[in-house]
């Protein structure tokens, strides 16, 4: 017997719905009946210069891969309007856990490039508490369950719902279409619903999980998904930076007044591979990759700036602001110090066991036999 | 002052006297509210302390223990109850992937002062799943520290530092003795859960065991003692890290060391204890180091349970085989 199954993007379930969009493709501006948004052309422009270095910062990345600096990238090419506009809507007091891809949101929040972690000289990087910024969850969808818990623990100390706009938080959970069938998605979304955890669940759902469409992982959208754990979902242009911000706002807000978790499928698309390692010809067509092209999220926003009267000058400056940027990382990451192994032992536990001392002083010890010894 | 409580009891009072000094204790898991837990381990605490800080949950293990990693980012000190033994696996990833590593995956930055309370092991009859011995699949898990008490003083106290340490502890609960009473000394301070105490002296064969088997070992004890056989006892109460410096001078004394655990033996911690005596008491070693285990079969139905566990007879067997080697 075979499977009958349609695994093509366009064969996705939910690719006829209506998606919340508030720039077109073509850079023209959409009115939505409930989500807006605020901000003005001054605005746009930071989100624009937000957009540009997410990519400069992932190409930048993919370079150093491809020159042996890093060992693996996961590039988010094409995903910047999901992860820019939804993390320029987060609030200092707000907390997110991300996934290996969210080198955009990384930005937003004032987390340097993940290029410890994938150089090997590290496996975090940050410090979690002082960026409202999780360490990378590379266990697919574990991290949402993570999310639902400290969103649970906001409810506890009474940081929802108090009418303090500064006071008041929420939780982001960035995952993506792939983790969407992992049972830890699917747990916290109950937990979080039966909790009414301050929590909003951020799907980038860019079509593939490693090679496999999404036609092959779902028969329902991940955004209907939440009305089955009974709260709502919403389906937005991931490639609008303008959606993605207004969308994930009220969403948050709604979270942070007591209102409960909202998910949000952003509707994307990864122009790149899953990852360095990865060759997406051998899945999918050029011109699957080519029509997507067309509906890049930089450039329609650089299309309303310049009819709207943002003048050259502006984008040139924010190409050169790039420029310097790519090679900040280039010698950030140069300058990355090598691990020490000999450290590592006293970081397995809050303190360091009699067992684990003897191995370190053994460890130690038999690396200084080679000390000045030329490998 | 001192009170005679069955061991689930003393965890009872130990969870109780942990949610009273922190506010930031919680505890969470299935069942664990009005019903008071399958064991009645959590009874009445959510009656005293409310249903913010005695969490009934959803029935999802990941979804309790991956909560718990978040609230523990948050602040909170979680103590989860995993209902029994074999529902531990649908965690495992949380536990292993997630718990254990965010202290290390962070440098330090990151502290998960997480307890998981798993009731574990057979001799109650039960049905499938309800009777197995995971725990060295935790000792073996970097980052995680292990915790076995037998008695009910050392349950009373050890669940109660077990929260304290800022470090993620597996709590292994001997479900069979639940109910077995013993003297617990409520005032005076505890010893450090972190070594392994003699519960018997003796002087011709070294028992090491831990949990449920402390008991069982102890009447092994007393029956070799009925033929001048004098066995020295030694509960490790620390699985992980193992303190075996009394272990090994013990088995300098005596010259033969016998590991008990309701465990299957291939990689159970006889075998990480049966190592470690070697590298350390060779010389003194007047036999090989005997394991009286679990058979590695998957736990057996419950009506031939007897055999597969180690009793009393199995162990004085493998004292003997050790004294005549």
């Amino acid at each position: 017997m075979t499977i009958p199954v349609s695994a093509s993007v366009e064969s996705a379930p939910g690719a006829d719905l209506p998606l919340v969009q508030l720039l077109s493709p073509e850079g023209e501006r959409l009115q939505h009946p409930e989500f807006h948004f605020d901000g003005d052309d001054a605005a746009i422009r930071s989100l624009y210069r937000d957009l540009v270095m997410s990519r400069r910062i992932d190409n930048e990345a993919f370079a150093l891969q491809r020159h042996g600096e890093l060992g693996l990238w996961p590039q988010a090419l094409g995903q910047e309007a999901a992860q820019v506009g939804s993390a320029r809507a987060l609030r200092k007091q707000d907390y997110a856990f991300p996934t290996y891809r969210e080198h955009g949101v990384a930005y937003c929040l004032g987390v340097d490039p993940a290029l410890a972690l994938f150089r090997g000289v590290s496996l975090g990087g940050w410090v979690p508490a002082e960026h409202g910024f999780a360490l990378i969850s590379i266990i697919i969808g574990a991290h949402t369950l993570h999310a639902t818990g400290y969103a649970l623990g906001l409810s506890l100390d009474g940081v929802v719902g108090t009418g303090d706009p500064d006071r008041d938080a929420a939780v982001i959970a960035y995952f993506g279409d792939g983790a969407s069938s992992q049972g830890d998605v699917n747990e916290a979304f109950d937990f979080a619903a039966v909790n009414h955890a301050p929590v909003v669940f951020f799907c980038q759902n860019n079509q593939y999980a490693i090679s496999v469409p999404v036609s092959r992982q779902m028969t329902v959208p991940v955004a209907q998904r939440a009305a089955g754990f009974g709260f709502r979902g919403v389906r937005v242009d991931g490639n609008d930076v303008l959606a993605c911000q207004a969308v994930t706002a009220a969403a948050l807000q709604q979270a942070r007044d007591g209102g409960g978790p909202m998910l949000i499928e952003a509707v994307t698309y990864r122009m790149g591979a899953h990852t360095t390692s990865d060759d997406a010809s051998r899945y999918r067509d050029a011109d699957e990759v080519e029509e997507w092209k067309a509906k890049d999220p930089i450039a329609r926003v650089e299309a309303y700036l310049r009819s709207n009267g943002t003048i050259d000058q502006f984008f040139t400056d924010i190409a050169a602001e790039a420029e310097q940027l790519g090679e900040d990382i280039r010698a950030a990451c140069h300058a990355l110090p090598e691990p020490d192994l000999a450290a590592l032992f006293d970081q397995v536990y809050t303190e360091q066991t009699d067992e684990l001392k003897e191995q370190q002083a053994a460890y130690v010890a038999w690396r200084s036999q080679y000390e000045g010894v030329e490998s | 002052m001192s009170d005679k409580l069955p061991i689930a009891k003393a965890i009872n009072a130990g969870l109780r006297a942990a949610l009273e000094s922190d506010e930031k204790v919680l505890v969470m898991g299935e069942d664990v509210g009005p019903l008071g837990g399958v064991f009645r381990v959590t009874d009445g605490l959510q009656k005293d302390f409310g249903e913010s800080r005695v969490m009934d949950t959803p029935l999802a293990e990941s979804g309790i223990v991956g909560t718990a990693i978040g609230l523990a980012f948050r602040g909170y000190r979680p103590i989860v109850e995993i209902q029994f033994d074999g529902f531990v696996y649908p965690a495992y990833d949380q536990i292993v992937s997630q718990v254990a590593k965010l202290h290390f995956r962070s440098s330090g930055a990151v502290r998960m002062p997480i307890v998981i309370r798993i009731p574990y092991g057979g001799g109650i009859g039960a049905v499938e799943h309800h009777s197995e011995s995971p725990e060295a699949q935790f000792v073996m898990t970097a980052g995680l520290k292990v915790l076995a008490p037998a008695t009910a003083n050392d349950a009373y106290w050890m669940i109660q530092q077990a929260v304290q340490t800022d470090d993620p502890v597996v709590f292994m609960e001997p479900k069979r003795r639940y109910w077995e009473a013993g003297e617990v000394d409520l005032d005076s301070e505890p010893m450090s859960p972190w070594q392994s105490l003699i519960r018997r002296d003796g002087s011709d064969a070294t028992l090491i065991t831990y949990g449920p088997m402390v008991t069982t070992c102890l009447e092994a004890a007393e029956a070799a003692n009925e033929d001048g056989v004098d066995l020295e006892v030694i509960d490790l109460r620390t699985l992980s890290p193992l303190d075996l410096a009394p272990v090994h001078e013990s088995v300098r004394r005596t010259g033969h060391a016998i590991v008990v655990h309701e465990a299957s033996r291939t990689l159970g911690l006889g075998a990480e204890v049966a190592a470690r005596v070697t590298e350390e008491c060779f010389y003194s070693l007047e036999s090989p180091v005997q394991r009286v285990t679990g058979y590695d079969t998957p736990y057996p139905p419950s009506r031939v349970e007897d055999d597969f566990l180690p009793g009393i007879d199995r162990i004085l067997d493998a004292v003997d085989h050790a004294r005549a080697y």
